[in-house]
């Protein structure tokens, strides 16, 4: 799928995760993680980022994410609803997409 | 899990745009959580607040808690795909907010049954708490109250109700004695919980504490708290006093003995024992354990 928008979610508050998502000219996905944790939890940080935007088939997407201490599940959420928003999907949006057994 | 008579002394308020709140809201011992879809959230974050709350339904291990969450209306764009993510989800309660009619219980709890079954959910697995917050809504708070098997209970938003009668809140609550009344024996006549109002302001601790026994004495079931700190105060007002629990025993001992004696008439210290006593002593027992 393509984005037709640049967009964000989440806030810079202790325990979210802030996700800012564009466009970008090379054709694959690019992630840039600044995190209080990213030592330890980088990676998987990225790899959790990554399968969101794997899930809807996004290619040629930069991220650009600024983590405070989020837990996975705010990870999630905080990619699904910037996705959802650079789709422009974010109003009526179909949950059965969004919606995973866990 | 949730069922019609569990314990619901405290439902604690949470925003779903907080994920800080979120993560932490299993730890202060509500018997219920309410994540907040509707007023809390600004229109720009209808969206994100859906998906925080729905990931942390799908993640997070709330342990015996009673998860609700309070969705937006059917008259907003948001309400249906709210019901669906929380259905999705596997939320215990749906709360309505603004609840003022049967049809209002109605078609949400049609919206319930059709993602229900689009994920595979056993049909009435999810349970609905409707929100009366205007004259009308109390008027009709029989009707709601009997509008659905779905139904766990029924609430009181007393900010929205006293703008609608023209009033203010008081620290004596003599404005909402009428519907606070009438919505506990809708309630009770539908044999669901009553549920009061927020207190909101969290500094005032003797008013609050003043408001929570007047709940308890009116027969309520607990109250919407929206600061952890509300909670011990709800709790400890909850609680059975010491002689209430061993009376309670020496009841439920009666009983006990009456009908292994094969009685049908039963007396404790020459008093009748019928059955609005045991009911009573059963509740104080449950009660006491909770409070453990």
């Amino acid at each position: 799928m393509e984005i037709v928008k640049s967009s964000s979610a989440g806030t810079l508050d202790s325990c979210d995760i802030q996700i800012r998502i564009e466009t970008n000219e090379i054709g694959t996905n690019e992630i840039y993680l600044k995190s209080v944790v990213e030592m330890q939890f980088g990676d998987q940080i990225k790899s959790l980022i990554s399968g969101v935007l794997d899930k809807h088939n996004l290619k040629g997407v930069t991220v650009n994410a600024v983590d405070r201490g989020a837990l996975d599940c705010t990870i999630k959420a905080r990619v699904e609803s910037a996705v959802m928003r650079a789709l422009g999907r974010e109003i009526l949006e179909d949950w059965s997409v969004i919606h995973h057994d866990k | 899990m949730t069922n019609k008579d569990r314990l619901r002394r405290t439902m604690l308020y949470v925003p779903g745009s907080n994920p800080g709140m979120i993560a932490d809201s299993m730890i202060y011992g509500a018997d219920s959580i309410m994540f907040d879809l509707e007023d809390s959230i600004s229109l720009k974050e209808k969206d994100t607040a859906r998906h925080l709350v729905y990931e942390a339904l799908k993640q997070l291990d709330f342990g015996e808690v009673e998860l609700v969450c309070r969705v937006n209306g059917l008259d907003t764009p948001y309400g249906e795909r709210d019901i669906e993510a929380m259905v999705a989800a596997g939320i215990h309660v749906i709360r309505l907010p603004k609840t003022e009619t049967v049809q209002d219980v109605k078609a949400v709890e049609i919206l319930i049954e059709q993602y229900e079954k689009k994920y595979g959910l056993e049909t009435g697995s999810i349970k609905m708490m409707a929100a009366v917050e205007s004259a009308l809504g109390i008027m009709n708070a029989h009707e709601i109250a009997h509008a659905s098997k779905r139904l766990v209970g029924i609430a009181i938003g007393a900010e929205d109700y006293v703008t609608n009668l023209k009033t203010t809140r008081s620290a004596s609550g003599i404005e909402l004695i009428y519907a606070r009344s009438q919505l506990l024996n809708a309630a009770r006549s539908a044999g669901i919980a009553a549920l009061d109002t927020v207190f909101s302001d969290v500094e005032d601790i003797e008013n609050f504490d003043n408001e929570v026994r007047l709940i308890k004495q009116l027969g309520f079931d607990g109250k919407s708290v929206i600061n952890p700190r509300q909670i011990p105060i709800v709790h400890e007002i909850f609680t059975p006093t010491e002689h209430e629990v061993t009376h309670a025993q020496a009841v439920i001992e009666a009983i006990k003995e009456a009908e292994a004696k094969g009685l049908g008439v039963i007396s404790l210290k020459g008093k009748m024992i019928d059955k609005p006593i045991v009911d009573r002593a059963i509740r104080i027992i449950e009660l006491k354990k909770a409070s453990r």
